[in-house]
């Protein structure tokens, strides 16, 4: 009965996974797809944050690959990138749960600057091209779009009760 | 351990394209995520579709007849054309290329990421699509698949920053290469000096040289034209013709890349003069 209670709560916190994914490639017009956070991360984050022993380092690296897979980059730099970020969060969860929502929207903003600098990285080993100033809008989204996410997925969290 | 895994995949795949399989694999797992985005859009387009009215439907259908009948007459020339051609080339005892092969693939309003022109089609490998394969639209190249999974497969568009593409000047033959610049609408040629023979308005057309794209469909078209005189190559911008940012409905090309001899020729030669050079 436990076990197969846990195992509902693991297919919730999937499903917003794959939601969140959706919205990375979500079709948007023009200049405002510059501005498309990386939602997978956000959510990862929230999930390690609240239930740092559901979800650990291994499903920031399997997401991150399927992420890789989506959106057609070179296999496994979202897997880094996303593993590193989630090891922070993992190590810092306890003190991180006791901040503002201000302070953790700093730290997200590190967060996501850290998985975009990896990228950057990357993509600079890679083959090094001029990239546009808006590469970075993302982090900057994304930071104000935490609250948000913070908020809406404690309430599916609580109202659904996933432990 | 996780940072390990990584890393090593990322050698491995910049390396060499082993990991082709693992992509494969996994991309059957992550290809409806894309569908599912398309969704809205699809929704959307069939509503339009069902509650547009009886008349502009007929009005559309007019319309499209005058222009299949219009489309058609021309085929009937080009056909005696190509058999022209065929003659002429015959005599000059040259190889001539055999017509292509096309599939019609529809666009998935997807977003990969926002700086790159990478599009994303509902045709995969389970349609015999492969990379390095041209696309076209109804005027002209759009691009060539990047990468064939099995349920879809992503398309650069000659626009990419990273897309270069063999062309010639209608007009004269000169040829040329153009590269991306990033912007929908802006094709570069930064490789002619100031004094080429080229002027706006000229039709770019592909050249075929290095075997991509196929001879002779319209690229783009010239806009401006500045040279210079400090620098040793003129500024000149094009046009796609192919509507990169409206159309939903894309060709891949097959084309046979054995050029077929009409002349067979006496095979005996060759071989006797090379081993005879051996010795």
């Amino acid at each position: 009965m436990l076990i197969n209670n846990s195992y509902y709560g693991f297919g919730r916190i999937i499903l917003t996974i794959v939601l969140a994914m959706g919205l990375r490639i979500a079709p948007l017009p023009g200049i405002i797809a510059a501005f498309n956070p990386d939602w997978v991360l956000l959510i990862l984050i929230y999930w390690s944050l609240a239930l740092p022993e559901r979800v650990g380092i291994f499903h920031a690296w399997t997401f991150g690959l399927l992420t890789d897979v989506l959106t057609g980059r070179l296999l496994g730099q979202y897997a880094l990138a996303y593993s590193i970020v989630i090891y922070i969060c993992l190590k810092l969860h306890k003190r991180l749960r006791q901040f503002p929502i201000f302070q953790q929207g700093l730290f997200i903003f590190f967060c996501l600057l850290l998985s975009q600098l990896l990228l950057f990285f990357i993509k600079n080993l890679q083959h090094p091209a001029q990239l546009h100033s808006t590469f970075w809008l993302p982090v900057f989204t994304g930071t104000l779009c935490w609250p948000v996410v913070y908020t809406a997925m404690r309430f599916i969290r609580i109202s659904r009760s996933i432990k | 351990m996780a940072i390990l895994a990584s890393v090593a995949l990322l050698v491995t795949e910049h390396r060499n394209q082993q990991l082709e399989l693992l992509r494969t694999t996994l991309s059957v797992f992550i290809d409806p995520i894309k569908y599912l985005v398309n969704l809205p859009t699809v929704m959307i387009e069939r509503t339009n579709e069902s509650i547009s009215s009886y008349t502009t439907l007929k009005d559309e259908n007019k319309r499209l007849r005058e222009d299949q009948l219009i489309h058609q007459t021309q085929l009937l020339k080009l056909e005696a054309l190509e058999k022209e051609n065929i003659r002429l080339r015959a005599l000059l005892e040259n190889s001539f290329k055999l017509g292509e092969q096309v599939l019609i693939a529809e666009l998935l309003s997807v977003n990969m990421a926002p700086y790159e022109h990478i599009v994303v089609v509902n045709k995969g490998t389970r349609f015999g699509v492969h990379p390095q394969q041209p696309v076209l639209d109804a005027n002209g190249v759009v691009g060539q698949v990047f990468r064939a999974l099995p349920f879809s497969s992503e398309i650069m568009l000659i626009t990419d920053l990273n897309h270069a593409i063999p062309v010639q000047v209608n007009r004269n033959g000169l040829l040329t290469i153009a590269v991306g610049s990033g912007q929908l609408n802006k094709l570069n040629l930064p490789f002619l000096p100031g004094n080429a023979d080229i002027r706006p308005g000229d039709l770019l057309i592909t050249s075929g040289l290095g075997g991509t794209f196929p001879q002779g469909y319209p690229v783009a078209v010239v806009d401006e034209f500045t040279s210079q005189p400090n620098k040793p190559f003129a500024t000149i911008t094009a046009t796609p013709k192919a509507q990169l940012d409206r159309n939903r409905e894309l060709m891949i090309v097959w084309s046979k890349s054995t050029p077929v001899p009409l002349i067979t020729k006496p095979a005996t030669t060759e071989p006797e003069t090379k081993t005879h050079a051996d010795k």
